[in-house]
This record gives structure tokens, sequence and C-alpha cells, in this order.
């Protein structure tokens, strides 16, 4: 059979729409999660030892459940955020519960990779903890942040691939069920050629960001 | 200005108690520049430290303008450090930011309105001479010139203190000189008293007029800098006055001391101020029947006044000899007598001739 120019495009969209949504939740709970990781440790601004010690050990294990797993695992809860526990939006939860985790242990590396003099500055001319983090540990880290979000943003991608287990949708779930499952070698390599692209694309626009953010 | 009573700080690392501070008692005056001397591990990064409570003292307080900081409240303490400017050995400069940004932080932290922070900003980088720099990046200044901003950040809020924290020591020696010089002018013209921490002694010669001695977690000497580079009271410090002044006797006088074959005797004259070296020298020569000749000269001048030692070869009888150098101790100048030392062949041993003379 042959596949759809439609089927494609729309298959295109869900995986577009999937990735920049759980992006957008994922994003902002890796970086809250990560500053966390950061700030709470010994000797760091707000060491608090029983926040460290509880976060710690959770995004470790949302890191160590294999996607497929935790796409089923928390169907319940996933019920209970989006209303249902099949199609593209509800692929998103376990999604941004995947990615999130992953990113918060990247802000954290690139966030002690910032020179602990600037934070003695910062502490010399009296900021406060959450300045020290949005006006220095922040930009001191931004290009780096850039390139982790780079990196999240293609696992996303391969990520979308599984979401088609709960009927997702998206490119990757095309390749599997008309391509794979119905052998039409077509529709493989036309998805994964899509996927290429879109890999090579991001990781390009990441790259030049990051090389303006260090004004290269 | 500053006081530390009975400071100390006790690091506690993976179980073992290293004591960094141990009961420090010191005062800075207004408007001093007061130095800290001391080799690395000396405790003296962590004394700065605890002015501005990057570090909290273990025991003791410091007190800075007559409030224990460490007494007050987390908001409080963020007032106080607006007066207290910190500069760095590595800058410390937000390297994402232009220099305008990086000076103008500290206002930004406390919210000042957009044209004051400009006025303020652009002001502070005239008095630095980085006016033109303002829109260009850390990376892009040589390290004096990031020095310049650091100072900047740390004047804009218009402290009255300024703690200095190894902040030439990763310069080359001109650099050093320049940035010594905006310190001295900053302290002249701002009134603002300095604390600076360093190993080289060099930075308290340029321009400390106090300096304390550490060694081991410990002040082991303090005094003007004058006292203390003239009569050190301790090896270290005799190091430090060494590292700047050259103390010891030159191979080649010894040489000159064996080969001789006229009648002479040589000494070592000390100039801790009072008069210069060269009146005394000529005028003793004028006076008395002897020749001098000056074999070895090595003469700094601290806050204006000479200071230093010279070697000099007195020709003449014995008699003159020992009258010439009565009238040079009899003005306040301390002799030593260079002679050979029999047993070694080597002469270094230097004998004190003033008791012997008056005795």
């Amino acid at each position: 059979m042959e596949v759809s120019k439609e089927l494609i495009l729309n298959a295109l969209w869900e995986t577009l729409y999937m990735v920049s949504v759980s992006l957008f939740f994922g994003g902002i709970i890796g970086i809250f999660l990560g500053v966390l990781l950061v700030v709470t440790r010994k000797g760091h601004i707000l060491e608090n030892r029983l926040i460290y010690s509880s976060v710690n050990p959770i995004v470790n294990i949302f890191r160590s459940i294999p996607f497929i797993i935790l796409l089923v695992a928390i169907i319940p809860f996933t019920r209970l955020i989006v209303g249902t526990s099949i199609g593209t939006t509800a692929a998103i939860v376990p999604l941004v519960l995947h990615i999130g985790p992953y990113f918060s242990r990247l802000v954290e590396n690139s966030l002690l990779e910032v020179d602990e003099g600037i934070i003695e500055a910062a502490k010399a001319m009296g900021a406060t903890p959450l300045q020290i983090i949005y006006r220095f540990l922040m930009p001191e880290a931004f290009s780096s942040l850039i390139l982790s979000l780079t990196t999240v943003t293609i696992g996303l991608i391969g990520a979308t691939a599984m979401a088609g287990a709960i009927g997702g949708g998206g490119l990757g779930d095309v390749a599997i069920t008309y391509g794979y499952q119905r052998f039409s070698s077509i529709t493989i390599l036309v998805t994964v050629v899509i996927l290429v692209i879109l890999v090579q694309a991001i990781q390009e626009i990441g790259n030049r960001l990051e090389r303006k953010a260090r004004r290269i | 200005m500053i006081e530390f009573r009975q400071v100390s700080k006790v690091f506690d690392s993976g179980g073992k108690k290293v004591e960094a501070l141990k009961n420090i008692q010191l005062s800075v005056n207004k408007g001093d520049i007061f130095g800290v001397i001391g080799f690395s591990g000396a405790g003296k990064s962590t004394l700065i430290r605890t002015v501005n409570l990057l570090e909290y003292p273990t025991s003791g307080e410091v007190i800075v303008k007559g409030k224990n900081l460490a007494k007050l409240s987390h908001n409080e303490i963020r007032e106080a450090k607006k007066d207290i400017g910190m500069i760095f050995q590595h800058f410390n400069l937000i390297n994402s930011r232009n220099v305008f940004h990086n000076v103008a932080m500290p206002l930004l932290l406390s919210g000042y309105n957009k044209k004051a922070v400009e006025d303020q900003v652009y002001e502070t980088l005239r008095f630095v001479g980085l006016e033109e720099k303002a829109n260009n990046y850390p990376d892009q200044l040589s390290g004096g010139q990031k020095q310049r901003v650091g100072i900047a950040r740390a004047l804009v809020t218009n402290p009255s203190i300024l703690l200095c924290d190894e902040a030439t020591s990763a310069l080359d020696p001109e650099t050093t000189k320049s940035i010594l010089n905006l310190l001295k002018r900053i302290n002249e013209e701002y009134n603002i008293t300095i604390l600076i921490i360093t190993h080289e002694m060099e930075v308290i010669k340029e321009i400390c007029n106090r300096v304390g001695v550490m060694e081991d977690g410990q002040i082991i000497e303090t005094g003007s800098v004058y006292e203390v580079f003239a009569h050190p009271k301790t090896a270290t410090t005799r190091n430090f006055v060494k590292s700047v002044i050259r103390d010891e006797v030159p191979q080649s006088v010894y040489q000159l001391l064996k080969e001789k074959d006229h009648f002479s005797r040589i000494f070592k004259i000390e100039f801790f101020g009072a008069d210069s070296g060269q009146p005394i020298v000529s005028k003793t020569a004028k006076i008395y029947n002897v020749e001098i000749n000056v074999l070895f000269g090595n003469i700094t001048e601290l806050q204006g006044i000479p200071f230093g030692n010279l070697v000099v070869e007195l020709i003449g009888d014995n008699y003159e000899i020992e009258r010439a150098i009565e009238y040079i101790i009899s003005q306040e100048i301390e002799v030593k007598e260079v002679i050979e030392d029999g047993s070694e062949q080597r002469i270094d041993i230097e004998r004190v001739v003033g008791n012997a003379l008056h005795g």
C-alpha cells in the first residue's frame, strides 16, 4: 500500500506537537529540579539536605525506568491529568515525566560548571539566593543550557516513536504500523529521512544559538 | 573600622578539624591601607572573608564600623555588604555580560532605576579608565583591565571599605604597579579603607601603611610597614622583607675581604629612615681620615622614607675607622661588621659592632 502525503504530514504534525508541548513542560520541570539539585547541595547557596536527598533519588528513579514501561505504568496518572489515557495528548504526560528528570541532570551539570568565584562575587555584593540564580548562575550557564536543551529535544523525538504504544501517533508510530508491520519499506524510508532532517535541523539551530550566546 | 576580636575559624573537612584562624586580634583603622601578608595556607583568605561574612567565624567577633555583621538579619547583612566592596585574584566577572553590565550589577541587585545606574556606572568606569570599554566583554580584556572592571564593580556602590583578595597575584609586575596605583588613588580620593591580603611583599611595600604578618592561622607580627620592615621579629617576616630588600652580603664582598692587600674593614650600614644613605657616607669621609668605598647598596623607599643597607669598605688606620663608625652609630644608624669566618674559610658572620664600641 502507498503512504499518503496527508498521513505523513499529519504524523509530522503530531510529532512536533508532542515534542514542543512536552519540551515546554519538561523544560520547566528540568530547570526547576536542576536548579534545586545544585543550590541545595552541600555548601551551596541554599544548602538543604532534606530537599537534596529527596529530589536526587526521585530524579534517578525516573531516569532508570525505560520509557516504554513508564508510558504504560503511569496510565492512571495520565488519565487524571489530561482526562484520557490514549492519544497524542495523553502521550505528552509520560514524555514530560521522562524528559524533565533527564533535563534536570543536564541543567545540574551546566550550573555546576559555573565558576565558584562568580557565586562568591555575587555573595560579596549582597545578592539574594534568587538573584544569584537568575543574575549570575543562569546567564553564565546559558550557552551550555542551550546545548542541553538541544540534546533533550532530539531525545524527545526518539521517545515520541514509542508513544505509538498508547496511540500517540507521530512519525515513529507511522514507521512502525505502516512500515514495519505492513512491510512498507518506502514508509520507513520516508519517515526516517524526515526524522534525520528534523534532528539535523534542530542540532544545527542549537549549535548556532549556542555560538551566538558565546558571541563567537 | 574593622576589628577582629579573638576570631577563630575551624573547618570541618571529612571529620578532620582544620583551624584556619586562631584567636585573631587585629584592628584596621579608617583610612588605612592595611596589608596582611602570609604564605599560602596561612589563613589570610579566610581572614578577609570573615569581614563580609563569606566565612562566618567559629568564635569571636568581626566588628565592621561598630557592628558585628554576624549578629544582623539576612537583610541587614545584605545592606551592610553594599558598604564593603571586594575584588578577587581571578576577577570573578560575569563572562556572559559586558563591562557595563558587570559594573552595574551591584546597583541592579538593589533595584536602582536605569538612569541612576547609567550615571553611576559611567562615572566609576571613568575613574578606573575603562569608559570606552563599556560594551566589551570580559574575554576581550587584558588581566589588568579585568581587574579594573572588578574594582569599578566594587566601587560602584560607594563603599567605605574595599577588600582585596590577592588582587594582583594573577598580574604581571607592570600591571600590578598600575593596579596598586589605582588602589592608592581610591584610598586617597574616596577615603576608602582598604584591606589587602597578599603573598607579595612588593604590594605591602608599594601601598600599605600598616601590615600584619600571618602564619599558621595567627597574626605573628603587626605594626606600621616601616616598623615591621626595619625590625622584623620573626623568621617569616625576615623572609618577606628579604624578598624586597636584599639583606645578605653578596659573595663578591667576602671575596674582596679575603683578597684585599691593604688594611681596611668592611661594614654593613643599615638605614631605617632618618637620613638617607649618601650624606652620612660623605659626611663621615669628610670628618674622619678614612676613605669610604661603597661596595654594595640596596636602598629603597618606604612611604617616602629611605630604607635599606649599604656595604662599605673603610680604608684608613684602625683608630680613625673606629671613630668613624662610632660617629655613624651616633646618627641612630645600625652598623654591622662583615668579618671572615675562620673555621669555614668563608666569611659570612656579621658581628654587631655597636655594643663593643660603646661599651
